[in-house]
């Protein structure tokens, strides 16, 4: 489906495209045909810098399984290296 | 015999006039040809909706895919296509002023016959079912798995989508073709099933094609998707449809 839901959340960090490092402030995140990744949907995450006006983006689409697994990886790096060094 | 098309991107107005891009394929010869409107989906003004262009012109048509993002700047259509989704996508009225403008350049070709059709795929097929409602001057449309025609959660309308499109089907002015997979989601057979009875209501001329064994969107080869014997047999409604209500390509 072409749906039109999109959730958008405010991020800190910087991210690495095709015209090197930028800032970035806005993530898109979205479940929906990809572009380039030869599935019917996939987990699409845009990273821009929308104070910018995001002329450029760093972009992934995962497969659904993957995107979940990705998740609780994030969260079980984030726990192990807070422990290590320390809430930040 | 010989055979030729010139494929290329141009610059049309669209809506309230605005140059918007497109891409423009049509076959070489003096015509008459008929023309089609080709809507791309959500992803964007993509290598597919290319490809289908360039289709048409091998079967004889002019078909023209007006970029429906191009407002929102320069760059790859996957990343103008993330712009508009960050937006929420364009506005019904937008779309619908877009693909009017693309009739027109259509028709001020010296080689047209002078009928236009539409077609759209997914978010596209709402458009091209909308577009058959709202312009009379349109000759024939065709939906492929347009979602959201039938709207349940009326959260779903919006400032940019404020109508759902089966509540304009009183005024839809062109017969109409639809193209369905039995395993789609969006739209369900069962919203498949609303859409026809009021087609019917209305009296509209309209057929409709479902098929088993296929889900949404399958006529996309590089997906998991594609259904190779549904896609070939829905082409061939489509030609067949197109060659009665546009004439011969």
């Amino acid at each position: 489906m072409c749906s039109y839901i999109t959730e958008r959340i405010a991020v800190c960090g910087s991210a690495k495209g095709a015209a090197g490092w930028m800032a970035v402030d806005t993530a898109t995140i979205y479940f929906d045909h990809p572009y380039h990744a030869p599935l019917d949907h996939s987990l699409n995450i845009d990273f821009v810098n929308a104070a910018e006006g995001a002329p450029t983006r760093v972009a992934v689409e995962l497969s659904a399984a993957s995107a979940r697994a990705l998740v609780e990886k994030i969260l079980a790096a984030l726990e192990q290296g807070e422990r290590a060094h320390g809430e930040v | 015999m010989y055979e030729g098309m010139l494929a290329e991107s141009v610059t049309i107005r669209g809506h309230e006039g605005d140059e918007i891009a497109a891409y423009y394929a049509r076959p070489l010869g003096p015509g008459p040809f008929p023309g089609v409107v080709v809507i791309h989906h959500m992803p964007g003004w993509d290598e597919w909706t290319r490809e289908v262009a360039r289709k048409f012109a091998q079967h004889g048509y002019a078909a023209i895919s007006p970029h429906l993002y191009s407002r929102l700047g320069a760059g790859s259509p996957d990343d103008v296509a993330a712009r508009a989704r960050a937006q929420g996508g364009v506005a019904d009225d937008q779309v619908v002023g877009d693909v009017a403008g693309a009739m027109a350049f259509l028709r001020a070709q010296p080689y047209a016959n002078g009928k236009v059709g539409a077609i759209g795929f997914c978010s596209g097929g709402r458009h091209a079912y909308l577009a058959a409602c709202r312009l009379p001057a349109l000759d024939a449309a065709v939906d492929c798995w347009g979602g959201q025609v039938v709207v349940d959660d009326p959260a779903q309308l919006s400032e940019k989508r404020p109508v759902a499109p089966l509540d304009l089907t009183a005024a839809l002015g062109c017969p109409l073709l639809g193209i369905f997979g039995n395993e789609d989601q969006n739209p369900t057979p069962e919203q498949v099933d609303r859409t026809e009875g009021a087609l019917k209501r209305h009296g509209k001329t309209y057929e409709f094609h479902r098929y088993d064994g296929a889900g949404h969107g399958f006529f996309a080869v590089d997906r998991p998707a594609y259904r190779p014997e549904q896609t070939t047999d829905a082409w061939g409604k489509v030609f067949d449809f197109y060659g009665r209500y546009l004439g011969k390509g």
